[in-house]
């Protein structure tokens, strides 16, 4: 048997679809996750944000709990936050290992991320706006769904790029104990078996992932922030 | 009728109690535009929004005809908004919709989901307006008095009996101020509604208003037809505002070495397009210096305003023809 030229570029890699299975789990992994993060995180940012001072339904002290909560579930770091996730993980979906086990602790790591960076999105609509809105006898419901989330999503689409990123960091780490895609590859083969081609096409991978999310955040974002 | 009775208003900053309007009471009526004029910070924008209630009064109330708007609950008090139109300095339109959605926004909001009607009621407002070929343009793509017509299609979109104006040309040049106050005169004639607006232009007032008041430090220091506060101001407040609309005039009736009596005769109507004066100085024997004047309109009332410096013998009973023509007189003081 001839050695084919990516064997002999890649010699410790004799299982391609191995890496193609792994590719496909932490697209899995990132899709899955992106979207319940968003599902949970956009609404609790529309929260913090209206209950947030001087705004529509301002409540300092239910914004102070939830903000804080936001925030000790954002300084954890995410490695630590799976292992101790690891018992929630195992009662929402019966499973500690792969895509499926994988998901809860993303989700829960990224949403508070993801809801700051939905109230940020919402600060800058104008106030004025707001108002206009209320004027013409708008409720807070219908001043969410018509002003702050069609004005905003210039600013949302940004922030579900720079999630989804992040979300692509997460998924690799996740390899680490067990949750399979990439990183497990790149940990398993590259890290603890010292095959280093192994780490390089990973890698490789996951740059052009991420290069991907950011120029199709970019466009969309280029599209909305014309008028 | 809009009417304001024993409302107050203040704001609790860091645990104490700002005043931004001292008790007032004040009737706004059907069909007349109504300007309240102010400097900034006198609490005029506080006072425009008590009447939608986008601003809540400390303590009062305000009815308008014969809805207390400060004992509505929330779904009335949103029902009522819908029959007041507003329209801002800044337009406040949605940067992420068309002109054609923007003016469609209320009738959305107010639950209509018949596509054709809603097109109609639009194009029908964008005709209004002249704006009919930019209805697929984004607030971006116009010019701030462009942005304000489609603020005031907006804003007439429901049919509103009531038309709240903050501050609408005061981020227009001169030229665009004058057609978006042309539009909003003719809205107020041909539509019969109530125009309420805040300026802190002597020049807006007098171009659209019927009746004024004058906002001080959170006080109404005066009120009235805009031709009696414009023509005889009695407070500080507004003598300052119609020298800012009158410059040259207050400058030269401020400075006369003049001998004989200085006096400001008045005008109104009729009696402006009269030569009165010339007649009366004429048949008495009077001389008369001219220090200063204008002759202009108030809304569509013509009016003169002349300083004079009289010498003769016979100056009271001049003044006296004078005062019989209609004139007014105000002594001035040497």
């Amino acid at each position: 048997m001839t050695a084919s030229p990516l064997q002999s570029l890649f010699p410790n890699i004799d299982d391609w679809g191995e890496l193609g299975h792994a590719c496909i789990d932490t697209l899995l992994m990132l899709g899955g996750s992106l979207a319940l993060t968003v599902l949970i995180g956009l609404p609790l940012g529309v929260l913090l944000y209206l209950t947030g001072k001087g705004q529509l339904r301002a409540m300092p002290k239910f914004y102070g709990i939830v903000s804080l909560l936001v925030n000790v579930l954002r300084s954890v770091p995410f490695i630590i936050l799976m292992i101790v996730l690891m018992p929630v993980t195992y009662a929402l979906v019966g499973t500690k290992l792969g895509v499926r086990g994988a998901i809860p602790p993303l989700v829960i790591g990224a949403a508070p991320f993801f809801a700051r960076l939905v109230e940020t999105a919402l600060r800058e609509v104008q106030q004025g706006v707001i108002e206009a809105a209320q004027a013409m006898g708008a409720s807070t419901w219908q001043v969410v769904r018509h002003v702050l989330l069609p004005e905003a999503r210039g600013g949302l689409a940004a922030g579900i790029t720079v999630t989804a990123i992040a979300l692509v960091g997460y998924t690799a780490m996740g390899g680490a104990i067990g949750s399979g895609g990439l990183g497990d590859l790149a940990y398993r083969y590259g890290y603890l078996s010292y095959k280093s081609d192994y780490m390089l096409v990973t890698v490789v991978l996951l740059v052009v992932l991420v290069q991907l999310l950011q120029m199709m955040g970019d466009r969309i974002v280029a599209r909305y922030k014309r008028h | 009728m809009i009417r304001f009775l024993d409302v107050h208003k203040s704001y609790r900053v860091d645990g104490r109690e700002i005043p931004a309007l001292q008790p007032f009471n004040l009737d706004i009526r059907d069909g007349e535009v109504f300007g309240i004029i102010g400097h900034s910070g006198a609490g005029k924008s506080t006072l425009i929004r008590l009447i939608n209630l986008l601003e809540r009064p400390s303590g009062g109330r305000i009815l308008i005809g014969d809805t207390d708007m400060t004992a509505l609950p929330e779904p009335a008090l949103r029902a009522q908004r819908r029959r007041i139109g507003m329209i801002f300095q800044h337009f406040n339109l949605l940067s992420s919709q068309t002109v054609a959605d923007n003016v469609a926004f209320p009738l959305r909001l107010a639950g209509e989901r018949d596509a054709a009607k809603i097109r109609a009621r639009v194009d029908e407002l964008l005709a209004r307006v002249g704006l009919t070929e930019h209805a697929g343009k984004y607030p971006s793509q116009l010019s701030g008095g462009q942005k304000q017509r489609v603020g005031i299609a907006r804003a007439l979109a429901n049919r509103p009996e009531i038309l709240l104006c903050d501050e609408a040309t005061s981020a227009l040049d001169p030229q665009t101020t004058a057609s978006v106050l042309d539009l909003l005169a003719a809205i107020n004639r041909e539509l019969k509604l109530t125009i309420v607006l805040i300026t802190h232009e002597m020049d807006v007032v007098r171009r659209i208003c019927d009746r004024v008041a004058v906002l001080d430090a959170g006080r109404i220091v005066e009120s009235g037809t805009v031709a009696d506060v414009f023509l005889h101001p009695q407070h500080a407040t507004t003598r300052r505002f119609v020298d800012e609309a009158l410059p040259e005039e207050a400058a030269t009736a401020q400075a006369p070495n003049m001998t004989g009596r200085v006096l400001r005769l008045t005008f109104r109507g009729a009696a402006t397009l009269q030569p009165v004066l010339s007649r009366v100085m004429r048949e008495h024997g009077v001389d008369f210096n001219l220090l200063a004047g204008r002759i202009d309109r108030i809304k569509e009332l013509p009016y003169g305003q002349l300083t004079l410096a009289l010498e003769g013998a016979n100056t009271d009973a001049a003044l006296a023809a004078l005062r019989a023509a209609g004139i007014e007189i105000e002594e001035m003081g040497a």
